[in-house]
Protein backbone atom coordinates (compact mmCIF):
# COMPACT_ATOMS: atom_id res chain seq x y z
CA UNK A 1 0.00 0.00 0.00
CA UNK A 2 1.11 3.70 -0.62
CA UNK A 3 1.46 4.52 3.18
CA UNK A 4 3.47 6.86 5.05
CA UNK A 5 5.48 3.90 6.08
CA UNK A 6 6.93 3.82 2.71
CA UNK A 7 9.52 6.98 3.95
CA UNK A 8 12.24 6.75 1.05
CA UNK A 9 12.74 9.95 -0.25
CA UNK A 10 10.82 11.93 1.83
CA UNK A 11 11.15 15.68 3.02
CA UNK A 12 10.49 17.80 5.92
CA UNK A 13 10.97 14.82 8.71
CA UNK A 14 13.42 17.00 10.43
CA UNK A 15 16.97 16.28 12.09
CA UNK A 16 18.14 13.10 13.00
CA UNK A 17 18.12 12.19 16.99
CA UNK A 18 20.82 10.46 18.27
CA UNK A 19 21.01 9.63 21.63
CA UNK A 20 24.27 8.68 23.49
CA UNK A 21 24.41 5.42 25.81
CA UNK A 22 21.08 4.53 24.65
CA UNK A 23 18.98 1.96 26.16
CA UNK A 24 17.72 -1.30 24.44
CA UNK A 25 14.49 -0.24 25.93
CA UNK A 26 13.77 2.95 27.54
CA UNK A 27 10.77 1.81 29.33
CA UNK A 28 9.99 -1.80 30.93
CA UNK A 29 6.96 -1.48 28.70
CA UNK A 30 8.91 -1.51 25.78
CA UNK A 31 10.91 -3.99 26.42
CA UNK A 32 7.44 -6.27 27.31
CA UNK A 33 5.75 -5.13 24.22
CA UNK A 34 8.27 -6.11 22.13
CA UNK A 35 8.33 -9.75 24.20
CA UNK A 36 5.03 -10.19 23.59
CA UNK A 37 4.98 -9.08 19.85
CA UNK A 38 7.71 -11.96 19.38
CA UNK A 39 6.06 -14.51 21.50
CA UNK A 40 2.47 -14.59 20.56
CA UNK A 41 4.33 -15.01 16.75
CA UNK A 42 4.86 -18.41 18.17
CA UNK A 43 1.26 -19.43 17.56
CA UNK A 44 2.11 -19.12 13.83
CA UNK A 45 -1.72 -17.85 12.95
CA UNK A 46 0.22 -14.95 11.83
CA UNK A 47 3.09 -14.38 9.86
CA UNK A 48 6.13 -11.53 9.57
CA UNK A 49 4.59 -9.82 6.54
CA UNK A 50 1.11 -9.74 7.88
CA UNK A 51 2.48 -8.28 10.85
CA UNK A 52 4.42 -5.75 8.90
CA UNK A 53 1.15 -5.14 6.90
CA UNK A 54 -0.71 -4.37 10.32
CA UNK A 55 1.42 -1.89 11.11
CA UNK A 56 1.25 -0.27 8.16
CA UNK A 57 -2.48 0.08 8.13
CA UNK A 58 -2.16 2.58 11.31
CA UNK A 59 -3.40 5.83 10.10
CA UNK A 60 -0.71 8.53 8.67
CA UNK A 61 -1.44 10.68 12.04
CA UNK A 62 -0.92 8.34 14.44
CA UNK A 63 1.79 6.44 12.63
CA UNK A 64 3.97 9.66 13.26
CA UNK A 65 2.62 10.22 16.39
CA UNK A 66 3.17 7.25 18.42
CA UNK A 67 6.44 5.65 19.02
CA UNK A 68 7.99 2.68 17.90
CA UNK A 69 6.71 -0.02 20.28
CA UNK A 70 3.52 1.79 20.56
CA UNK A 71 2.96 0.85 16.70
CA UNK A 72 3.87 -2.83 17.60
CA UNK A 73 0.80 -3.35 20.26
CA UNK A 74 -1.48 -1.65 18.13
CA UNK A 75 -0.58 -4.25 15.67
CA UNK A 76 -0.78 -7.46 17.87
CA UNK A 77 -3.69 -6.63 19.27
CA UNK A 78 -5.15 -6.40 16.16
CA UNK A 79 -3.44 -9.62 14.71
CA UNK A 80 -4.67 -11.59 17.88
CA UNK A 81 -8.52 -10.08 17.90
CA UNK A 82 -8.24 -11.53 13.85
CA UNK A 83 -6.74 -14.87 14.67
CA UNK A 84 -9.40 -14.98 17.64
CA UNK A 85 -7.13 -15.46 20.59
CA UNK A 86 -8.45 -12.60 22.47
CA UNK A 87 -12.12 -11.31 22.20
CA UNK A 88 -13.31 -7.64 22.30
CA UNK A 89 -14.77 -8.47 25.57
CA UNK A 90 -11.61 -9.44 27.20
CA UNK A 91 -9.74 -6.25 25.03
CA UNK A 92 -12.38 -4.18 27.02
CA UNK A 93 -12.40 -6.48 30.48
CA UNK A 94 -8.93 -7.17 31.03
CA UNK A 95 -10.25 -10.32 32.51
CA UNK A 96 -10.43 -14.03 30.21
CA UNK A 97 -14.18 -14.27 29.21
CA UNK A 98 -16.26 -16.47 31.08
CA UNK A 99 -15.22 -20.43 30.07
CA UNK A 100 -12.32 -19.05 27.73
CA UNK A 101 -10.05 -21.93 27.50
CA UNK A 102 -6.59 -21.59 28.79
CA UNK A 103 -3.74 -22.77 26.78
CA UNK A 104 -0.38 -24.12 27.49
CA UNK A 105 1.92 -20.87 26.28
CA UNK A 106 3.33 -21.55 22.41
CA UNK A 107 6.72 -20.02 23.69
CA UNK A 108 8.10 -20.97 27.37
CA UNK A 109 11.76 -19.92 28.29
CA UNK A 110 13.02 -22.77 27.55
CA UNK A 111 12.55 -22.37 23.96
CA UNK A 112 14.12 -18.89 23.77
CA UNK A 113 17.30 -19.88 23.15
CA UNK A 114 16.60 -22.09 20.28
CA UNK A 115 14.13 -19.87 18.64
CA UNK A 116 16.90 -16.89 18.63
CA UNK A 117 19.51 -19.09 17.65
CA UNK A 118 17.48 -20.88 14.50
CA UNK A 119 15.82 -17.88 13.98
CA UNK A 120 12.80 -17.78 11.33
CA UNK A 121 14.04 -18.70 7.83
CA UNK A 122 12.25 -16.73 4.77
CA UNK A 123 14.62 -18.88 2.33
CA UNK A 124 12.84 -21.41 0.50
CA UNK A 125 15.05 -24.78 -1.39
CA UNK A 126 11.95 -24.76 -4.12
CA UNK A 127 13.28 -25.20 -7.33
CA UNK A 128 11.99 -21.40 -9.36
CA UNK A 129 13.74 -20.39 -12.11
CA UNK A 130 15.05 -17.12 -12.28
CA UNK A 131 13.77 -14.61 -14.29
CA UNK A 132 16.59 -12.54 -14.11
CA UNK A 133 21.16 -12.88 -13.95
CA UNK A 134 23.43 -10.52 -12.44
CA UNK A 135 24.61 -7.51 -14.98
CA UNK A 136 21.18 -7.85 -16.60
CA UNK A 137 19.43 -4.27 -16.45
CA UNK A 138 15.93 -4.08 -15.20
CA UNK A 139 12.81 -1.97 -14.90
CA UNK A 140 11.31 -1.77 -11.34
CA UNK A 141 7.82 -2.82 -12.29
CA UNK A 142 5.24 0.74 -12.07
CA UNK A 143 3.02 -1.27 -9.19
CA UNK A 144 0.45 0.37 -6.67
CA UNK A 145 -1.09 -2.84 -4.61
CA UNK A 146 -2.92 -1.57 -1.93
CA UNK A 147 -1.93 -4.24 0.01
CA UNK A 148 1.09 -5.40 1.59
CA UNK A 149 4.89 -4.96 -0.95
CA UNK A 150 7.87 -4.28 -0.01
CA UNK A 151 8.47 -2.45 -3.69
CA UNK A 152 9.31 0.96 -2.45
CA UNK A 153 7.54 4.13 -4.60
CA UNK A 154 10.89 5.27 -4.96
CA UNK A 155 12.64 3.02 -6.68
CA UNK A 156 8.77 2.00 -9.04
CA UNK A 157 9.46 2.52 -12.92
CA UNK A 158 13.31 3.21 -12.31
CA UNK A 159 16.30 1.67 -14.35
CA UNK A 160 18.10 -0.47 -12.69
CA UNK A 161 21.03 -3.71 -12.90
CA UNK A 162 20.91 -6.76 -11.15
CA UNK A 163 24.21 -6.98 -8.32
CA UNK A 164 23.05 -10.66 -7.56
CA UNK A 165 20.90 -13.11 -7.25
CA UNK A 166 20.23 -14.08 -3.23
CA UNK A 167 18.29 -16.83 -4.20
CA UNK A 168 14.76 -18.30 -3.58
CA UNK A 169 12.67 -16.32 -0.90
CA UNK A 170 8.76 -16.13 0.36
CA UNK A 171 7.27 -13.26 -1.22
CA UNK A 172 5.56 -10.78 1.08
CA UNK A 173 2.47 -9.66 -1.08
CA UNK A 174 1.24 -12.92 -1.06
CA UNK A 175 2.15 -14.22 2.65
CA UNK A 176 0.92 -10.83 4.29
CA UNK A 177 -2.51 -11.90 3.16
CA UNK A 178 -2.39 -15.64 3.95
CA UNK A 179 -2.30 -16.51 -0.17
CA UNK A 180 0.51 -18.30 -0.63
CA UNK A 181 4.23 -17.79 -0.29
CA UNK A 182 4.76 -18.00 -3.50
CA UNK A 183 8.36 -18.31 -3.27
CA UNK A 184 10.63 -16.46 -5.78
CA UNK A 185 14.52 -15.25 -6.79
CA UNK A 186 15.10 -12.24 -4.91
CA UNK A 187 17.82 -10.00 -6.50
CA UNK A 188 19.92 -6.80 -5.24
CA UNK A 189 19.29 -4.21 -7.85
CA UNK A 190 21.40 -1.25 -8.23
CA UNK A 191 20.04 2.19 -9.38
CA UNK A 192 22.23 5.30 -10.05
CA UNK A 193 20.95 7.78 -7.88
CA UNK A 194 20.64 9.93 -10.54
CA UNK A 195 18.06 7.99 -11.95
CA UNK A 196 16.19 7.59 -8.93
CA UNK A 197 16.52 11.42 -7.93
CA UNK A 198 17.70 13.54 -10.48
CA UNK A 199 20.85 15.70 -11.19
CA UNK A 200 21.16 16.82 -7.77
CA UNK A 201 22.48 13.40 -6.53
CA UNK A 202 26.09 12.52 -6.38
CA UNK A 203 26.77 11.12 -9.72
CA UNK A 204 29.20 8.16 -7.44
CA UNK A 205 25.95 7.44 -5.61
CA UNK A 206 23.86 4.42 -5.91
CA UNK A 207 21.12 2.69 -3.99
CA UNK A 208 21.01 -1.13 -3.86
CA UNK A 209 16.90 -2.25 -3.47
CA UNK A 210 16.19 -5.87 -2.51
CA UNK A 211 13.87 -6.92 -5.08
CA UNK A 212 11.80 -10.04 -6.19
CA UNK A 213 10.74 -11.36 -9.19
CA UNK A 214 7.34 -9.88 -9.43
CA UNK A 215 8.71 -6.48 -8.87
CA UNK A 216 10.82 -6.96 -12.58
CA UNK A 217 10.88 -6.50 -15.59
CA UNK A 218 13.72 -6.59 -18.57
CA UNK A 219 14.77 -3.40 -19.89
CA UNK B 1 -0.30 11.52 30.70
CA UNK B 2 -2.41 14.29 29.66
CA UNK B 3 -6.09 13.54 28.25
CA UNK B 4 -5.26 14.50 24.39
CA UNK B 5 -2.56 12.40 25.09
CA UNK B 6 -5.10 9.48 25.99
CA UNK B 7 -7.10 10.40 22.99
CA UNK B 8 -4.72 10.32 20.72
CA UNK B 9 -3.41 6.78 21.84
CA UNK B 10 -7.10 5.63 21.63
CA UNK B 11 -7.11 6.77 18.44
CA UNK B 12 -3.55 5.17 16.77
CA UNK B 13 -5.69 1.56 17.96
CA UNK B 14 -8.82 2.47 16.57
CA UNK B 15 -7.30 3.39 13.58
CA UNK B 16 -5.28 0.32 13.50
CA UNK B 17 -8.63 -1.42 13.25
CA UNK B 18 -7.96 -3.05 17.44
CA UNK B 19 -9.27 -2.87 20.53
CA UNK B 20 -9.57 0.46 22.32
CA UNK B 21 -8.88 -0.81 25.77
CA UNK B 22 -9.67 2.18 28.05
CA UNK B 23 -11.23 -0.08 30.47
CA UNK B 24 -8.24 -2.49 30.90
CA UNK B 25 -6.50 0.14 31.67
CA UNK B 26 -7.94 1.60 34.08
CA UNK B 27 -8.87 -2.33 35.94
CA UNK B 28 -5.19 -2.39 36.35
CA UNK B 29 -4.55 0.83 37.03
CA UNK B 30 -4.73 0.68 40.72
CA UNK B 31 -2.77 -2.64 40.54
CA UNK B 32 0.38 -0.80 38.43
CA UNK B 33 0.30 2.34 40.70
CA UNK B 34 0.83 0.05 43.80
CA UNK B 35 3.62 -2.00 42.44
CA UNK B 36 4.90 1.40 40.85
CA UNK B 37 5.31 2.83 44.58
CA UNK B 38 7.70 0.27 45.37
CA UNK B 39 10.08 0.75 42.80
CA UNK B 40 10.27 4.50 42.98
CA UNK B 41 10.02 6.98 45.79
CA UNK B 42 9.40 10.01 43.84
CA UNK B 43 6.23 11.50 42.95
CA UNK B 44 3.60 8.37 43.99
CA UNK B 45 0.63 10.52 42.17
CA UNK B 46 2.72 10.87 38.85
CA UNK B 47 0.71 8.83 36.42
CA UNK B 48 2.61 6.00 34.46
CA UNK B 49 2.07 6.38 30.64
CA UNK B 50 -0.44 5.25 28.99
CA UNK B 51 1.67 3.00 26.86
CA UNK B 52 2.92 0.99 30.25
CA UNK B 53 -0.57 0.87 31.55
CA UNK B 54 -2.30 -0.63 28.44
CA UNK B 55 1.04 -2.69 27.80
CA UNK B 56 0.73 -4.03 31.55
CA UNK B 57 -2.84 -4.95 31.32
CA UNK B 58 -2.45 -6.76 27.84
CA UNK B 59 0.16 -8.81 29.18
CA UNK B 60 -1.98 -9.89 32.61
CA UNK B 61 -4.77 -11.11 30.25
CA UNK B 62 -2.83 -13.24 27.89
CA UNK B 63 -0.76 -14.82 31.07
CA UNK B 64 -4.40 -15.43 32.34
CA UNK B 65 -5.65 -16.73 29.28
CA UNK B 66 -2.33 -19.40 29.16
CA UNK B 67 -1.16 -17.59 25.38
CA UNK B 68 2.41 -15.98 27.04
CA UNK B 69 4.69 -16.88 29.63
CA UNK B 70 6.24 -14.46 31.83
CA UNK B 71 9.27 -16.14 32.18
CA UNK B 72 9.49 -16.84 28.36
CA UNK B 73 9.45 -12.49 27.80
CA UNK B 74 11.42 -11.97 30.33
CA UNK B 75 14.26 -14.46 28.49
CA UNK B 76 13.83 -12.14 25.48
CA UNK B 77 14.22 -9.20 27.38
CA UNK B 78 17.45 -10.28 29.00
CA UNK B 79 18.62 -11.75 25.77
CA UNK B 80 18.48 -8.52 24.34
CA UNK B 81 19.29 -6.33 27.03
CA UNK B 82 22.50 -8.11 28.25
CA UNK B 83 23.77 -10.76 25.75
CA UNK B 84 22.98 -9.67 22.02
CA UNK B 85 24.46 -6.28 21.13
CA UNK B 86 27.07 -4.68 19.00
CA UNK B 87 29.97 -6.35 20.83
CA UNK B 88 28.57 -9.43 18.71
CA UNK B 89 29.23 -7.03 15.52
CA UNK B 90 32.76 -5.95 16.72
CA UNK B 91 33.97 -9.26 17.74
CA UNK B 92 33.55 -10.45 13.70
CA UNK B 93 34.47 -6.87 12.87
CA UNK B 94 37.91 -7.51 14.06
CA UNK B 95 38.40 -11.13 13.80
CA UNK B 96 37.93 -10.01 9.64
CA UNK B 97 40.45 -7.50 10.25
CA UNK B 98 43.06 -9.93 11.77
CA UNK B 99 42.40 -13.00 9.80
CA UNK B 100 42.33 -12.51 5.82
CA UNK B 101 40.92 -15.86 5.50
CA UNK B 102 38.14 -15.27 7.90
CA UNK B 103 37.45 -12.04 5.81
CA UNK B 104 37.12 -13.89 2.84
CA UNK B 105 34.54 -16.59 4.25
CA UNK B 106 32.60 -13.59 6.04
CA UNK B 107 32.32 -11.16 2.52
CA UNK B 108 31.81 -15.10 0.24
CA UNK B 109 29.48 -17.00 2.77
CA UNK B 110 28.71 -14.35 5.34
CA UNK B 111 26.11 -17.18 7.15
CA UNK B 112 28.59 -19.60 8.01
CA UNK B 113 31.31 -17.08 8.83
CA UNK B 114 28.93 -15.45 11.72
CA UNK B 115 28.47 -18.92 12.49
CA UNK B 116 31.84 -19.65 13.00
CA UNK B 117 31.39 -17.27 16.10
CA UNK B 118 27.89 -18.43 17.23
CA UNK B 119 26.32 -15.38 15.44
CA UNK B 120 22.92 -16.37 13.43
CA UNK B 121 19.53 -16.58 13.77
CA UNK B 122 16.61 -14.11 14.86
CA UNK B 123 16.29 -11.46 12.23
CA UNK B 124 20.04 -12.12 10.74
CA UNK B 125 19.20 -15.53 9.03
CA UNK B 126 20.25 -14.02 5.71
CA UNK B 127 23.37 -11.95 6.00
CA UNK B 128 25.12 -9.85 3.56
CA UNK B 129 28.68 -8.48 4.73
CA UNK B 130 29.59 -5.74 2.73
CA UNK B 131 33.17 -3.92 3.08
CA UNK B 132 34.38 0.16 3.38
CA UNK B 133 37.55 0.85 1.51
CA UNK B 134 39.23 3.75 0.45
CA UNK B 135 37.22 4.02 -2.62
CA UNK B 136 33.67 2.80 -1.50
CA UNK B 137 31.62 3.62 1.75
CA UNK B 138 28.26 1.42 2.32
CA UNK B 139 25.52 3.00 4.08
CA UNK B 140 22.85 0.59 5.71
CA UNK B 141 18.93 1.70 5.87
CA UNK B 142 15.38 0.22 5.73
CA UNK B 143 13.20 3.08 4.40
CA UNK B 144 10.03 0.60 4.99
CA UNK B 145 10.28 -0.33 8.55
CA UNK B 146 13.64 -1.00 10.83
CA UNK B 147 14.92 -4.12 9.68
CA UNK B 148 18.46 -4.87 10.91
CA UNK B 149 20.75 -7.49 11.88
CA UNK B 150 19.90 -8.28 15.52
CA UNK B 151 22.57 -11.13 16.02
CA UNK B 152 25.31 -8.95 15.39
CA UNK B 153 24.19 -5.46 16.34
CA UNK B 154 20.88 -6.32 18.88
CA UNK B 155 18.13 -3.87 18.23
CA UNK B 156 18.30 -0.90 16.30
CA UNK B 157 18.55 2.48 17.97
CA UNK B 158 15.86 4.89 17.91
CA UNK B 159 17.12 6.73 15.29
CA UNK B 160 17.49 4.09 12.96
CA UNK B 161 14.03 3.42 13.00
CA UNK B 162 12.95 6.73 12.38
CA UNK B 163 11.30 8.52 9.62
CA UNK B 164 14.28 11.54 9.51
CA UNK B 165 17.01 8.85 9.26
CA UNK B 166 14.55 6.61 7.26
CA UNK B 167 12.74 8.89 4.99
CA UNK B 168 16.88 11.09 3.70
CA UNK B 169 19.35 7.96 3.81
CA UNK B 170 17.90 7.54 0.17
CA UNK B 171 17.73 10.47 -0.86
CA UNK B 172 20.90 12.60 0.70
CA UNK B 173 22.56 9.90 1.93
CA UNK B 174 25.79 12.40 2.52
CA UNK B 175 23.77 14.80 4.08
CA UNK B 176 22.66 12.13 6.57
CA UNK B 177 26.88 11.01 6.90
CA UNK B 178 27.54 14.82 7.51
CA UNK B 179 24.71 14.68 10.30
CA UNK B 180 26.19 12.18 12.24
CA UNK B 181 29.65 13.99 11.84
CA UNK B 182 31.27 12.41 8.66
CA UNK B 183 32.16 14.42 5.58
CA UNK B 184 32.46 11.55 2.97
CA UNK B 185 34.91 12.99 0.26
CA UNK B 186 33.72 13.79 -3.28
CA UNK B 187 35.57 11.34 -5.18
CA UNK B 188 34.54 8.17 -2.58
CA UNK B 189 31.44 6.42 -3.95
CA UNK B 190 28.44 5.55 -1.64
CA UNK B 191 26.56 2.81 -1.71
CA UNK B 192 23.22 2.50 0.38
CA UNK B 193 21.64 -0.50 0.99
CA UNK B 194 17.61 -0.64 1.50
CA UNK B 195 16.96 -3.51 3.65
CA UNK B 196 13.14 -4.48 1.57
CA UNK B 197 13.72 -8.26 2.59
CA UNK B 198 14.98 -10.62 4.62
CA UNK B 199 18.76 -9.96 3.70
CA UNK B 200 20.21 -8.24 7.07
CA UNK B 201 23.03 -5.61 6.00
CA UNK B 202 26.25 -5.44 7.96
CA UNK B 203 28.98 -2.94 7.15
CA UNK B 204 32.62 -4.26 7.53
CA UNK B 205 34.17 -0.86 8.45
CA UNK B 206 37.64 0.13 7.74
CA UNK B 207 40.26 -0.68 9.71
CA UNK B 208 42.37 2.60 11.33
CA UNK B 209 45.28 3.46 10.68
CA UNK B 210 47.84 2.84 13.12
CA UNK B 211 46.47 -0.01 14.37
CA UNK B 212 49.35 -2.69 13.13
CA UNK B 213 50.11 -5.90 15.88
CA UNK B 214 46.90 -5.14 18.15
CA UNK B 215 45.13 -7.61 19.54
CA UNK B 216 41.76 -8.70 18.34
CA UNK B 217 40.41 -7.93 21.70
CA UNK B 218 41.36 -4.51 21.42
CA UNK B 219 40.46 -3.66 17.74
CA UNK B 220 37.09 -5.16 18.85
CA UNK B 221 36.83 -2.88 21.07
CA UNK B 222 37.44 0.05 19.07
CA UNK B 223 34.37 -0.51 16.31
CA UNK B 224 31.22 1.13 16.92
CA UNK B 225 27.64 -0.09 16.31
CA UNK B 226 27.72 3.04 14.03
CA UNK B 227 30.45 2.54 12.10
CA UNK B 228 28.70 -1.16 11.10
CA UNK B 229 25.62 0.72 10.12
CA UNK B 230 27.68 2.71 7.94
CA UNK B 231 26.97 6.38 9.50
CA UNK B 232 30.47 6.48 10.93
CA UNK B 233 33.95 5.31 10.65
CA UNK B 234 36.56 4.34 13.28
CA UNK B 235 38.63 6.97 14.92
CA UNK B 236 42.22 7.13 14.03
CA UNK B 237 43.68 5.43 16.74
CA UNK B 238 46.30 6.90 18.66
CA UNK B 239 49.54 5.38 20.75
CA UNK B 240 47.41 5.45 23.81
CA UNK B 241 44.21 3.42 22.94
CA UNK B 242 46.20 0.22 22.92
CA UNK B 243 46.83 0.18 26.25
Amino acid sequence: MNGVHDLGGMHGMGPIQQEVNEPVFHQPWEGRAYAMTRAMGLWRLWNLDASRFQRELIAPVDYFRTSYYERWIAGLVELMLKAKLVTRTEMDSGRPDEGAAVRTPALTADKVPALIAKGVPARRDAKVAASFRAGQRVRARNINPVGHTRLPRYARGKLGTVDRDHGVFVFPDTNAHFLGETPQHVYSVRFDARELWGEQANRRDSVYVDMWDAYLEPA
Amino acid sequence: MTATRRDLLTAALTAAGAAVTPDLTRAQEHEHEHEHGHDHDQDHQAVPSDPALRVKALESLLVAKGLVDRAALDALIDTYEHRVGPRNGARVVARAWTDPAYKQRLLSDPDAALAELGYGGLQGEHMVVVENTPQVHNLVVCTLCSCYPWPVLGLPPVWYKSAPYRSRAVIDPRGVLREFGLELPENVELRVWDSTAELRYLVLPERPAGSDGWTEETLAARVTRDAMIGVAKIAIASKGDQA
